[in-house]
C-alpha cells in the first residue's frame, strides 16, 4: 500500500518536471519564431524610416521616374532620377529569367525523369556545388571569361554590359530553380505518369503535361527563389556590368539597384541627400521582392482551389 | 469466338527472377476474362505484358510473343504508344490527374491530336455515359477530379481509359480499394463493356472472378497453371492445384 503511494508520488514528481521540460523547450520554439518575425520587422521599418525622408524631399515620382543620376554634381543641379536603375533590375531579371526558368525546369525534369540514376547523382552534386559556389567567384570569372568573350564578339570596346550581368545571373539562379523543382517533381505520385502513358502518350508528352502541371507550386515556388536570387544580387554584377548609371541597353554598360547601393555607400558622405536616396533605392528594391512574392503566392493559392 | 490476344511461350524475368514461366493463352474477343491466383503468382506482371507497361521497370527482360490480332506488339518495328491506346489499362488504386474532370477525360484524345472543342465534349460526355457517371459529375465537370469519392474516381478513370477508343481494357484489381456498392457499380460497369470492348481483369477476389467473368485463368508461381470457361473452372477444374485454390485450401 505504502509502495503504491511512494510510486505515485514518484511518478507526480516526474509528470510535473516533465511538464516544466516541456513549457521550456517550448518557450525557446516560440523566442526562436518570434526572433525571426523581429529581425523581419526590425529591417522593414528602418528601411521605412530610413528611406523615406530622401523620397520625400526628392518628390516620390520624380525619384522613381527621373532617368539622370548625378547625385554630386557640383557645376549643375545633382539630380536623383533612379528609373535606370529600376529598369536595368527588371531588364536583368527578366533575362536572367527567361534563360535560367526554360534550363532549370528542363534540368530538373531530366534529372529526376529521363536520366540514368548515376548521371542524375552526378549532375545534381554538381548543381548543389553551383549554389555554394561564392557570388564574387562567379563575377571574377564572368569578368575574365565572359566580358573579353562579348566585347570581341559584338566588336564593341567593353563587354562589361547587361548582357554580359543577365549571363552570369542566369547561372546563378540556376541552383534554386533546378533543386526546386526537382524536388517538386520526385514528389510527383508515379501513378499519375503510369496513367497518362497507358493512354498511349509518350514520355515527353507526360513530363510536359502531367508531371510538370502535378508540381507547378513547387515550380512557381523555386521561380521565386530565383527571382530574389537574381534581383537581389549586387556582387557578381557589379564586376561585370560596367557600374554606369544608363538607361539600360543589352550592350551598354549599366548599374542596378543593388550595385548602385553597393557602389556608392562607400564615399556618399554621411547625412547627404545622396546618401539618403541610397537607402530609399534600399526601400524601392525591398518593396519589389515583396511585391513578387506576394504575387506568386497568390498565383499559387488561386490555382490550388 | 475470336481470338483478339494470342500469347505465345512468353517468359518475363525481373533480374534474376524468372516471373512468367511459358505462358500459352488466347484471350477471346468481347468476353471478360479473369487472371486469379494468390499474392506474387505474377497476374499483375502478365496483365502488364499485354500493354507493354512492363517496359518501364528497370532490370525486365521479356521473351516470347503476344499477338495483337496477329501483330506482335512486341516486335520492334511496332509503336508502344499506339498499342496503349488501342490496350487502355485501370490501375488498382484510382488515379486521376490532378485536373478538372473534363480535362482528365480530355486528356487522351488531346494527345492523339483532337483538338476541336465540339469532338472532345461528344467523347466527354460519350465516355462518362459508358463509364456510368455522367448523371453524377455532369454539374461539375470543370472541378478537379480529386473532389470525388474513391469509387467515382475510379469510374472516371475508366471513362479516360474509354476516351482514347481502345479495343481492349485491361483492369488491375481495380475494385480493391473501393466499397461493395462501388465494387457492384464496376462489375456492372465491366458486364456492359463487353459488348464493345474486350475485358481482361486481375482480381484476387474469387467470387468476383466467378461473378463477372467469362473465362478465367489460374496462375501460380509465375506459371499459368488453367484457362478455362469460369463455370467450368469453378464447377469441374481439370488441374488439383486449381481445384486447392478456388475451394480455399491455400492462398
Amino acid at each position: 500500500m505504502t509502495e503504491t503511494t511512494a510510486s505515485a508520488g514518484k511518478l507526480k514528481k516526474t509528470a510535473g518536471t516533465q511538464a516544466t521540460l516541456e513549457n521550456g523547450v517550448h518557450a525557446v520554439f516560440l523566442l526562436c519564431g518570434v526572433l525571426a518575425i523581429g529581425f523581419v520587422l526590425c529591417i522593414s521599418v528602418y528601411l521605412i524610416i530610413a528611406g523615406i525622408p530622401a523620397i520625400h524631399k526628392i518628390g516620390f515620382i520624380k525619384f522613381i521616374t527621373g532617368t539622370k543620376w548625378m547625385p554630386t554634381a557640383t557645376t549643375t543641379e545633382p539630380s536623383f532620377g533612379i528609373l535606370p536603375f529600376i529598369l536595368t533590375s527588371i531588364y536583368g531579371t527578366a533575362g536572367a529569367m527567361a534563360i535560367g526558368i526554360p534550363v532549370g525546369l528542363l534540368t530538373a525534369l531530366f534529372l529526376t525523369k529521363a536520366a540514368p540514376k548515376r548521371l542524375s547523382s552526378v549532375i545534381r552534386s554538381a548543381v548543389e556545388l553551383l549554389a555554394g559556389i561564392p557570388s564574387v567567384v562567379y563575377g571574377l570569372v564572368g569578368m575574365i571569361v565572359l566580358v573579353p568573350l562579348i566585347a570581341k564578339l559584338f566588336r564593341i570596346s567593353s563587354g562589361a554590359t547587361l548582357f554580359a550581368a543577365i549571363l552570369v545571373l542566369s547561372i546563378m539562379v540556376l541552383p534554386s530553380i533546378i533543386n526546386v523543382s526537382a524536388t517538386a517533381l520526385d514528389a510527383v505520385p508515379q501513378e499519375y505518369e503510369s496513367a497518362s502513358l497507358a493512354l498511349g502518350a509518350t514520355k515527353t508528352e507526360t513530363y510536359f503535361r502531367v508531371s510538370l502541371p502535378a508540381a507547378k507550386s513547387g515550380v512557381a515556388a523555386s521561380i521565386v527563389l530565383g527571382i530574389g536570387r537574381a534581383i537581389g544580387e549586387a556582387m557578381a554584377i557589379i564586376m561585370v556590368s560596367g557600374n554606369v548609371a544608363n538607361m539600360p541597353g543589352l550592350l551598354k554598360s549599366v548599374r542596378f539597384m543593388t550595385t548602385a547601393i553597393a557602389s556608392e555607400m562607400s564615399y556618399a558622405a554621411v547625412g547627404s541627400l545622396q546618401r539618403e536616396a541610397l537607402f530609399s533605392i534600399g526601400l524601392i528594391l525591398f518593396l519589389f521582392i515583396m511585391m513578387i512574392n506576394a504575387i506568386l503566392n497568390l498565383m499559387i493559392k488561386r490555382k490550388k482551389v | 469466338m475470336s481470338t483478339i490476344l494470342d500469347v505465345e511461350k512468353l517468359n518475363l524475368w525481373y533480374g534474376d527472377h524468372h516471373a512468367l514461366k511459358d505462358i500459352n493463352v488466347e484471350i477471346p474477343k468481347n468476353r471478360i476474362t479473369a487472371l486469379i491466383g494468390p499474392s506474387g503468382c505474377g497476374k499483375s506482371t502478365f496483365l502488364k505484358t499485354l500493354n507493354r507497361m512492363n517496359d518501364l521497370v528497370a532490370g525486365v527482360k521479356i521473351e516470347g510473343d503476344v499477338l495483337y490480332n496477329g501483330q506482335n506488339i512486341y516486335d520492334p518495328s511496332v509503336d508502344v504508344t499506339w498499342i496503349r491506346k488501342q490496350i487502355g489499362m485501370v490501375f488498382q488504386k484510382a488515379n486521376p490527374f490532378p485536373m478538372s474532370i473534363y480535362d482528365n477525360i480530355a486528356y487522351g484524345p488531346r494527345t492523339h491530336g483532337i483538338r476541336s472543342r465540339v469532338r472532345l465534349d461528344e467523347i466527354v460526355e460519350r465516355t462518362l455515359r459508358d463509364a456510368a457517371i455522367w448523371e453524377e459529375v455532369k454539374d461539375r465537370l470543370k472541378k478537379p477530379a480529386l473532389g470525388l469519392s474513391g469509387g467515382q474516381q475510379q469510374r472516371l478513370c475508366i471513362a479516360r481509359a474509354l476516351a482514347v477508343e481502345p479495343d481492349i481494357l485491361l483492369m488491375d484489381e481495380s475494385t480493391s480499394a473501393l466499397d461493395p456498392i462501388s465494387t457492384g457499380k464496376i462489375e456492372e460497369l465491366a458486364q456492359q463493356l463487353k459488348e464493345k470492348y474486350t475485358v481482361v481483369m486481375v482480381t484476387h477476389n474469387m467470387q468476383q472472378a466467378a461473378r463477372i467473368s467469362d473465362e478465367c485463368a489460374f496462375f501460380l508461381l509465375g506459371e499459368l497453371v488453367e484457362f478455362s470457361a469460369t463455370d467450368k473452372m469453378f464447377s469441374t477444374p481439370t488441374d488439383k492445384r486449381t481445384e486447392d485454390y478456388i475451394t480455399g485450401r491455400f492462398g
